[in-house]
């Protein structure tokens, strides 16, 4: 990355938006780049400055409680027994409820890890640093690995089946360094994160949507596969298929 | 009722006056409670926080339309530096409410990223989802909002 694209990427460096990779370029270029370390001085002390001030407003409680008797008669408008417009609310409030818990207790380490699966996807688009070796050469992308992981990962090109490979990055998931490999669908990129699996069996594609993103992780040959994209889940699943032979 | 600290926050920095921002979100209430059906489940604070962004701007339109009048032009606005200037200091001795005074002098589509941003944490992801601009333009109002407070915040030397 040159200068001005380092410049760029100041307010996403310091908002810890960039993966890691393009935080260590970033960091590299402002220990010597004075110009740049400046400006990334005075972004962190205008965020300091306003935490530290709390310029927040805070809900006041009349209004929680205007809000409350409004939802009510709302709910009564609709001609509900008392009894009913009560399990109405307290359906709404155990939804809300267990939306937040969701949020909460999403701490479990499956959802952490597609958590983060998804945040490397976004950030590797955020930062138009998708790969680090730009090849559609399987044999250009897999040497590239080499050296850099202590695992060989399968690398194949699909653009026969309409999923040519763009090339691979490392990235980082679950504390480990792993492997990114970027492939195309039409206008959607997609992120393949590999890394050795601990439990070995092969596991076919689970599939779930984060963030409105389709993610697919599934087992295979020793290796977990995590897929992310914003394609539709069933091109995704023809894509999984492929990879996983 | 969750995430009502976060609406009211985002919302008193829209409307900049506590009358209007309590109408807003009462009304955004309403509103989340007839569409709760149109939820999908993947991140309700987002969800929540774009009903009241979308109140807050159909409200000001409707009923200031001289503080609306210019649309906010995104080529217009990002034609003004977005680095920070390496000159100024930003005073730190000063108190809340002139930081807040400061974020009220911002045009209300930078007032929103910064109040989402600093105030609640929001990820650039979840403000893009907000707002309804892709996330590239989330990081540029940021940049252009915080280059703008930086001017306001500083040391008058």
């Amino acid at each position: 990355m040159n200068h001005d694209e380092i410049r760029e990427l100041l307010h996403a460096y310091a908002d810890d938006e960039l993966d890691v990779i393009n935080a260590l370029q970033i960091e590299q270029h402002l220990s010597a780049c004075d110009e740049c370390r400046r400006s990334e001085e005075q972004i962190r002390a205008l965020r300091e400055a306003m935490t530290e001030h709390t310029p927040g407003y805070r809900a006041p409680a009349h209004l929680r409680r205007n809000i409350r008797a409004a939802l009510r008669r709302e709910a009564k408008e609709t001609h509900f027994s008392p009894w009913l417009v009560f399990a109405t609310g307290a359906a709404f409030a155990a939804v809300l409820l267990g939306l937040i818990l969701f949020q909460t207790v999403r701490g479990s380490r499956e959802n952490a890890i597609v958590d983060q699966v998804v945040a490397n996807h976004v950030r590797s688009l955020l930062a138009t640093h998708l790969v680090d070796v730009a090849s559609s050469d399987q044999h250009t992308v897999k040497p590239w690995f080499d050296g850099k992981i202590d695992f060989a990962p399968d690398v194949h090109d699909f653009a026969i089946s309409g999923f040519p490979l763009v090339g691979g990055r490392l990235d980082y998931l679950d504390g480990k360094t792993v492997v990114a490999l970027v492939y195309q669908r039409n206008k959607h990129p997609i992120n393949v994160f590999i890394m050795p699996a601990i439990k070995t069996s092969e596991t076919s594609p689970d599939s779930l949507s984060y963030r409105g993103y389709n993610v697919l992780s599934w087992t295979h040959r020793e290796m977990n596969y995590w897929a992310v994209s914003d394609l539709n889940d069933t091109e995704l699943r023809q894509f999984s298929s492929l990879l996983a032979h | 009722m969750p995430h009502l600290d976060a609406a009211y926050n985002l919302a008193r920095f829209l409307m900049r006056n506590e009358q209007d921002a309590e109408d807003v979100v009462q009304e955004a209430s309403l509103r989340a409670f007839r569409f709760f059906e149109n939820f999908r489940g993947e991140n309700s604070r987002a969800w929540f926080l774009k009903i009241v962004r979308n109140t807050s701007f159909t409200f000001l339109k409707k009923n200031r339309p001289a503080e609306m009048k210019v649309e906010f032009d995104e080529e217009l606005h990002g034609g003004q530096s977005e680095m920070m200037d390496p000159r100024l200091e930003v005073d730190h001795s000063q108190d809340r409410q002139t930081v807040r005074a400061a974020i009220e002098q911002l045009p209300p589509e930078f007032r929103e990223a910064i109040t989402l941003r600093e105030l609640e944490g929001a990820s650039y992801k979840e403000i893009a989802d907000v707002a309804g601009v892709p996330i590239g333009t989330v990081m540029s109002r940021l940049a252009r909002a915080r280059r703008q407070l930086q001017v306001i915040l500083s040391k008058q030397t």
